[in-house]
């Protein structure tokens, strides 16, 4: 269910916000080199990174794959053993924390329990050394905000979870921040106020426009508020792109993984030209012409009413005096003639399958697997076909697509809008095809120990090595 | 509920007696009319009105409170302060060297711990007398006192101080208006204990004491060397009684506060 929910960001603003894209774009933090030891033990390994103004940031991880260590060296908790870390341009390797222009939301939210939310809020202004009025109108500014108005006067103990985070967010925002740090924010909510808060967050960093850093566990969480997720693993990135490149074109196995659900094929790569492609295409056509169209070959109309010798008696001598001769024709639209079918046959037919690519040769006795996005350097080499089970489709009867796999119903997952297909394949491989449940369960025709086609095009997985 | 057994009627009847019995014959016969301490000769309360007279007792009491008072306030600074730094200072060398001595004091007996104190101060140079006497309390307590400190530290969640660090405080300040006013009940209470243990310590200030500074313990014990009068008797009722009402107090304070917040909790609870 995780990777149906991925929503790319719609609002025009953020479509065009891609300042990594840029070349003039100044980063606001760059880590150059970075690597942090706890004696032995490595948290980052030399570590370069640039994250932009305005960006929501996320770092996206196991846990103990180095993202805290990271949010702790931009908040001056820890200090990097080798390498630097420039805030606009400047080393802050050795600015304590307090004399930074960098704020940290804590994962626990750290509230003060012995003061009231408006003092919680007000101390950091307070360490400014404001005078009265400006505190006043900044956190009366920041309750509104996080619509907190009513409960100023709480204690941290009084209020629920997530007005508890909110404070904390409050808080951390008071001082207006450069750059604000998130540490699994949204952790010790439950799932529906988790999903409410994540889109209030995202309204919060485009009004306020602070730069972002979150990290985060719940992958779900990262696409959804990121414009950029970096996926980590024992201290290093392994990826660094926006949410729809992070899932639709993963590097590599583990970010494939790591992400979403995944059906991953072994197989070997073959550089794909025209002459492999081409007897492939005819033989696919002459397999799967749809059967219904054998069906209509006779001129007769099935559907034309044919009364039986009783009925057709008391037609024409009780029921054509009273009420007339009845006119033999079909009430319903007459049926598509074979001009008709064949022209919506050609427009449902498969888009031409692109040029070029790999295929992949995966299984003895099958055809190889076409992926036309594969990447022409990989012929030869040992590759992973990568597919997302949502691009999967599955069917009864051999379904007209560049590549299909034969296998087994093995398990179904109902997920309510969902369901997933658990198929083995012939090879033992077991794939998973996610189907939208656009009819009642009942009428799924689809069940345990049936054996199955499943498809998807020639675009749908991405050709990664191991 | 278990069923409550005479096995442990028992048990607890012999437990509360050899408690609480002596202290019962203490205060009984500190309202006994006879001056004879076993005997009993009917009520009074004369020994408490004599006791009221006895200037050299009277002294005696406000010169341990004095000491308690300083060397109490003074032990739960350092101690306060010791506490801080072994449980939040980060690694340095021999850490777990300091964390080790620090309780050292705890298990040392106490005659040896007066005795190096006498010869620390005969060796400086230092008179005897209240300031010495305090000197020496407030070694002992210190270990007392961040033993509590910093059992409270360790429970205590170290984001809230990186979080008034985050805000812009400097350390002192995160220490003064988010780690202190938090462990603040612990502090408290580490200060009722040295407190405590420097009112009843009978055996570092006979070492440490001088001319002017004998405290009550040490008055009673020479006193009670003399034979045992009634009046000694009242005495030890009236710090019965003190303490008593300070432990009935501090505990019926504490139960409120947790009403408080667990009714609090209940409200945002139900609001939210």
């Amino acid at each position: 269910m995780a990777q149906s929910k991925v929503k790319p960001k719609q609002s025009p603003s953020t479509a065009a916000f891609e300042p990594w894209n840029d070349p003039n774009e100044k980063p606001l933090i760059q880590f150059k080199g970075v690597t942090k030891r706890f004696g032995d033990f490595t948290a980052i390994d030399n570590l370069t990174l640039d994250i932009f103004e305005r960006e929501f940031f996320a770092l996206l991880g196991p846990s103990g794959c180095g993202k805290t260590t990271m949010m702790r060296m931009l908040a001056g908790f820890e200090t990097p053993t080798e390498g630097q870390i420039l805030l606009s341009g400047r080393d802050i390797g050795d600015v304590p924390p307090n004399k930074r222009a960098v704020n940290m939301m804590f994962q626990s939210y750290a509230l003060f329990p012995h003061l009231s939310v408006w003092d919680n809020i007000a101390f950091g202004l307070r360490r400014e050394k404001r005078d009265k009025d400006s505190i006043a109108s900044r956190v009366d500014e920041m309750l509104r905000l996080t619509r907190l108005e009513k409960f100023a006067n709480r204690k941290p103990h009084q209020i629920s979870g997530g007005q508890r985070q909110r404070v904390a967010l409050a808080r951390s925002l008071a001082k207006a921040p450069k750059l604000l740090l998130l540490d699994e924010p949204l952790g010790a909510l439950d799932r529906k106020l988790r999903e409410e808060t994540q889109f209030e967050l995202m309204d919060i960093q485009e009004t306020t426009g602070t730069t972002f850093v979150i990290v985060t566990h719940d992958q779900e969480e990262a696409m959804t508020v990121a414009s950029r997720v970096a996926v980590m693993d024992e201290g290093k990135m392994v990826q660094v792109a926006t949410p729809q490149t992070i899932y639709e074109a993963p590097n590599s196995v583990y970010v494939a993984s790591f992400i979403g659900d995944v059906n991953l094929i072994r197989g070997t790569a073959n550089l794909r030209n025209v002459a492999t492609a081409a007897p492939a295409a005819p033989e696919s056509e002459s397999e799967t012409k749809p059967e219904p169209v054998t069906k209509i070959e006779t001129d007769e109309d099935p559907r034309k009413p044919q009364p039986n010798d009783y009925g057709k008696w008391l037609h024409d001598r009780l029921l054509a005096p009273i009420l007339g001769q009845r006119v033999d024709e079909p009430k319903a639209l007459p049926a598509p003639t074979k001009a008709e079918l064949a022209a919506a046959a050609e427009l449902q037919a498969p888009v031409d399958v692109p040029e070029g690519g790999l295929t992949i040769d995966w299984a003895e006795n099958t055809p190889a697997l076409i992926a036309a996005n594969g990447d022409p350097e990989f012929d030869g080499n040992e590759v992973v076909l990568a597919l997302r089970p949502e691009k999967m489709g599955i069917a009864k009867t051999k379904p007209d697509a560049p590549n299909v796999m034969r296998g087994k119903v093995i398990d179904i997952a109902y997920l309510g809008n969902i369901s997933t297909y658990h198929v083995e394949l012939k090879t033992g491989t077991m794939v998973k095809a996610q189907v939208a449940n656009t009819r009642r369960v009942s009428r799924r025709n689809i069940t345990w120990e049936d054996e199955v086609w499943v498809s998807f095009s020639a675009t749908a997985g991405v050709v990664l090595t191991e | 509920m278990r069923q409550f057994s005479w096995f442990n009627a028992t048990s607890l009847t012999l437990g509360f007696a050899f408690l609480y019995l002596p202290m019962i014959i203490l205060v009984i016969y500190s309202f006994n009319e006879s001056r004879l301490v076993t005997v009993w000769a009917g009520f009074s309360t004369k020994w408490y009105g004599e006791l009221l007279q006895n200037e050299e007792f009277l002294d005696a009491a406000w010169v341990t409170v004095k000491v308690a008072f300083f060397s109490s306030t003074l032990a739960t600074v350092l101690g306060t302060m010791a506490a801080q730094v072994l449980v939040r200072g980060g690694r340095f060398p021999g850490r777990t060297l300091f964390s080790g001595m620090i309780y050292a004091p705890l298990v040392m007996p106490e005659v040896i711990t007066g005795l190096s104190l006498l010869l620390l101060f005969i060796g400086i140079g230092l008179d005897r007398g209240v300031l010495t006497v305090v000197l020496a309390h407030t070694t002992f307590s210190m270990c007392f006192v961040s033993v509590v400190v910093s059992s409270r530290l360790t429970s205590f969640d170290r984001s809230l101080e990186e979080a008034a660090l985050d805000l812009g405080a400097s350390p002192f300040d995160a220490f003064r208006l988010v780690t202190l006013p938090i462990i603040a009940p612990a502090v408290i209470s580490s200060w009722l204990l040295a407190f405590t243990l420097s009112l009843d310590d009978l055996v570092i200030a006979s070492f440490t004491t001088g001319p002017g500074a004998t405290t009550l313990p040490i008055k009673v014990f020479s006193a009670v060397r003399l034979g045992v009068s009634p009046e000694i008797n009242a005495l030890s009722t009236i710090m019965i009684g003190i303490v008593t009402v300070g432990v009935i107090t501090a505990s019926l304070v504490s139960k409120r506060t947790a009403l408080q917040q667990a009714r609090a909790e209940q409200a945002a609870a139900r609001t939210a």
